[in-house]
């Protein structure tokens, strides 16, 4: 099978029904994409499929043949990642940082869609990124945050 | 004023390979030679930069590495431990590497424990004295080393950012120059620290060291490990504690591609595959019978009802000021409640794992564990191979919260890594991690007072009916029947009160194993002391803070974090209706004085909000407000999930929960709004990882008292209100 994972082309050899997670995690050694449930319901697996957050762990790679996955390892080449990633320094926001790939996959998806999302759109696109160490104050504050750096433009590497 | 210490403990130094400075720091001086023989033969035959009896190695190319003793596991510890060493040993921040201590009781050890365990918001408490004196041995050396080489006064010369220099003659040598020089020097009997008043790092609101890494995936946890030729593992254990695999049959899920083997252990059977999906799948696709064993029958209110039949029996008393009993009888008013708190799971969000090669007569185990020690004990156990032919590499936690103080995970992924012939990763699914934890267990309290006619408190009797988790744990502390654990935010009760009495029932539950979870003994005993103290400010009609504040005369801390709180919170300001807000003060052995204003809304349904809370917080002397703040942040956070929801329940001896749809916790749109006010202060530095959780439940029991004015006397506090409502 063909996937385009972070602007490269990766051949593999998987079962079409393997879920993303797994092929990056156990096939390509690609760690910086956590398992947090195996179910949809934690977001820690989250990454980018043509700019769009998806759950890697409940996606097959068959549904991501033909489109551009971006993963926490480039997303900081993307505009809006590379803000997303200095405002999450800015205010030290991980602190296990177990969750952080989700919370900065799905927040840059966010910011991608919505230049200037309201705390109303960020509990929409963040309610599925669980923190178990509450670091939901200082994500929604590192949000607003790269939000207010200039204009943000761009999707995913393609 | 200068504070000059004498070395009470070793400062061993020796000249590693390559000519570094290695500076090895020990709590205690026993074995001294010993374990310096065998840092040099370790720092011999390998590179220069690798010495495991050190806190401190600077080799000639300058860098600074700090090994740290304690792990990190969201707490921010290797920020906080640096800037110790930091300070003292006078480098920035920016050149500063970190390394995970391998384990090492002698020269790790955490003094509140006797051995190598990150726990007990302990960190800073333990490591605040002797780290800052190890980074001022060091600098002293450096220091010494450059002014002998300039021939002049040490004292005429000044450490800056990893460079010396001699004031009058503006010459300087950096420490990689110097290193090797240092290395052959005496080490100073007496080492001068720095007035608090002149640090220029504590204290302040330094950048995290370990944020980069946790921002664009290199962050390597135990989960990360990748080796050549390893194959993952899934697990699934009886879902029984103490019951058996009674038939297997694999051939379903031999038949899985991917699938290399299947491991059947007695209590439990393992898939070995070359990833996870197939293990996953492996295992969903084997067929096997358990044998439930005696606690097939098991279920949660079985498990209440010994609670309560415990708590009719006295137990051992932790604390006792007065004549309760007399008291109680000659007051006007007698107030009485029971409290319950459930069982809990820690919920890490990195699920169990540990990766393991066992080889002919040794073994290597990757894994994140807050007690390495017991991690490679554990190993050396399974194996039988000798402690040093276990080696153990630690990695940064994905949460820890008291679960990563146990090494069933090790144990069983050792047993499971001693049938494959190969290194493999074995990794719970989040439904093993919910029903296989070692949980917080379910307590069952017994709480009386008496009131004189003006309402004031004139007597206080406690009974806490639970396990005592450190007779397992640690025994050696376990003296005269008393867990330390267990009562410890009961005895420390700073109300004024003449006659008080706190008892502990020893009562263990075999049908699930229980042990330390964020807040320890602490969470379960300020939810009911905070909670009844409540009850008691209604029974005598007072403010819920004024009438505190009355029985604090002899904590004046107390007070000014309360007073603190109050104000920031609003207290007694207006709110509409279905609003409510409470209190809770904290005072434990952490050393920490915690007030927090809790404000929640319960709407027509009866669901409940939480929409600020305020925390007021005097841990001492700061290392890092930042950390601090974020401690008490995401204390909250944990301890607002564990108070409205969390709760895991058994059924048959199963554990009904599974996963984040049924062990429901905190999200993002969820969360209410922080506020930590911090009290600055030079007393001796306090925890500040467990405070946060073990305040919120009270905090918020006594706020939807205040919006509702119903009484919750059983956690979670949503369904207890539900029933209530009923
Ligand atoms: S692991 Fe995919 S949402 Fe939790
Ligand atoms: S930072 Fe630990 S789970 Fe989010």
């Amino acid at each position: 099978m063909d996937l385009m994972i972070n602007g490269e082309r990766r051949q593999i050899d998987v079962p079409s029904d393997m879920p993303v997670l797994w092929v990056l995690r156990d096939v390509l050694g690609m760690t910086g994409t956590k398992f947090g449930c195996g179910m949809s319901l934690c977001g820690a697996c989250t990454v980018q499929l043509d700019g769009q957050a998806i759950r890697s762990c409940v996606t097959p790679v068959s549904a991501a043949a033909g489109k551009a996955i971006t993963t926490i390892e480039a997303i900081g080449a993307t505009p809006v990642g590379k803000k997303v990633q200095a405002a999450w320094i800015a205010l030290d926001v991980p602190q296990c940082g177990y969750c952080q790939s989700g919370q900065i996959m799905s927040a840059s998806a966010l910011l991608a869609r919505n230049a200037r999302p309201t705390d109303a759109d960020i509990d929409a696109a963040m309610a599925g990124n669980i923190c178990r160490c509450g670091t939901y104050g200082r994500v929604r504050a590192a949000i607003k945050r790269a939000a207010s750096e200039a204009s943000i433009s761009g999707r995913g590497v393609r | 004023m200068m504070t000059t210490v004498s070395r009470r403990e070793f400062v061993t130094v020796v000249a590693a390979a390559g000519g570094g400075l290695l500076l090895g720091y020990r709590a205690e001086g026993a074995q001294r030679a010993a374990s310096t023989a065998t840092a040099v033969a370790t720092a011999g035959t390998t590179a220069a930069s690798f010495a495991p009896n050190a806190f401190i190695r600077i080799p000639p190319d300058g860098s600074v590495t700090l090994v740290m003793p304690q792990v990190e596991m969201g707490q921010g510890v290797y920020t906080a431990l640096s800037m110790l060493l930091a300070e003292e040993l006078e480098v920035a921040p920016g050149q500063i590497r970190l390394e995970h201590a391998p384990p090492d009781d002698k020269l790790y050890g955490n003094q509140f424990f006797g051995e190598q365990m990150t726990g007990a918001s302990s960190s800073v408490r333990a490591f605040y004295e002797p780290l800052r004196r190890a980074g001022a041995t060091a600098r002293a050396m450096l220091v010494a080393a450059a002014a002998a080489s300039w021939n002049v006064d040490p004292a005429s010369c000044r450490a800056h950012k990893g460079v010396v220099t001699h004031t009058p003659t503006r010459r300087s040598l950096t420490y990689g120059v110097l290193a090797a020089r240092a290395a052959a020097l005496q080490v100073p009997d007496k080492v001068t620290l720095k007035d608090p008043k002149d640090f220029t790092l504590i204290g302040t609101p330094a950048k995290r060291l370990d944020t980069p890494g946790k921002v664009n995936g290199t962050a390597q946890f135990g989960i990360d490990v990748r080796l050549p030729g390893m194959l993952i593992a899934t697990v699934a254990a009886s879902p029984v504690l103490g019951g058996k695999v009674a038939r297997l049959d694999e051939q379903k899920a031999k038949a899985v591609p991917g699938v290399r083997q299947i491991v059947r252990l007695d209590d439990g059977v393992a898939v070995v595959a070359d990833h996870m999906w197939a293990a996953k799948q492996g295992l969903a696709a084997l067929d096997i019978r358990w044998d439930d064993g005696p606690n097939a029958k098991l279920s949660t209110p079985d498990i209440v009802q010994g609670l309560a039949k415990a708590s009719e029996s006295p137990g051992v008393t932790a604390r006792k000021d007065g004549d309760p009993e007399s008291a109680l009888a000659g007051a006007a008013k007698k107030v009485e409640a029971v409290y319950e708190a459930p069982f809990l799971a820690h919920v890490t969000m990195e699920p169990m794992n540990c990766t393991v090669h066992v080889r002919k007569d040794s073994c290597e185990v990757w894994t994140g564990s807050q007690a390495l020690s017991r991690a490679r004990a554990a190993a050396a156990e399974v194996t039988g191979f000798p402690l040093e032919k276990v080696v153990l590499h630690n990695h940064l936690l994905g949460g820890g919260f008291g679960r990563r103080l146990e090494v069933d995970y090790v144990t069983q992924a050792v047993r499971i890594a001693k049938e494959v012939n190969a290194p493999v990763k074995v990794v719970w699914t989040r439904e093993e991690d919910v029903q296989h934890d070692v949980y917080r267990s379910y307590y069952y309290d017994r709480m009386t007072a008496g009131l004189d006619a003006r309402g004031t408190p004139v007597a206080w009797t406690h009974r806490i009916v639970g396990p005592a988790i450190i007779a397992r744990y640690l025994p050696q502390a376990f003296k005269d029947g008393k867990d330390i654990d267990a009562v410890n935010g009961a005895v420390q009760l700073l109300y004024d009160i003449p006659a008080i009495q706190v008892e502990h029932v020893r009562h263990e539950e075999p049908v699930l194993n229980t042990g330390f979870w964020r807040g320890v003994g602490v969470t379960h005993n300020n939810f009911v002391v905070e909670s009844f103290i409540d009850e008691l400010a209604a029974a005598s009609k007072q403010d819920p803070v004024a009438f505190r504040r009355t029985l604090l005369g002899k904590s004046p801390r107390a007070v000014a974090v309360l007073d603190l709180a109050a104000r920031e919170g609003r207290w007694g300001k207006p709110l509409p209706s279905g609003r409510g807000r409470g209190v809770a003060l904290l005072y434990s052995d952490w050393s920490t004085y915690l007030a927090q204003v809790a404000e929640v809304e319960v709407n027509a349904s009866g669901d409940v909000r939480v929409h600020r809370i305020v925390c007021a917080v005097d841990c001492g002397r700061i290392v890092n407000p930042d950390i601090v703040k974020a401690q008490i942040e995401s204390g909250v956070v944990y301890g607002i999930s564990g108070a409205l929801w969390g709760e895991v329940t058994l059924k048959n001896g199963r554990v009904e929960q599974s996963n984040f749809h049924n062990y429901r916790v905190l999200r993002m749109n969820e969360a209410p709004q922080i506020e930590v006010h911090l009290v600055r202060n030079g007393e001796a530095p306090g925890g500040i990882g467990e405070p946060g959780t073990a305040v919120t439940a009270a905090a918020l029991s006594n706020a939807i008292y205040a919006a509702t004015g119903k009484r919750l006397r059983k956690l979670p506090l949503q369904s207890a209100l539900a029933l209530a409502a009923r």
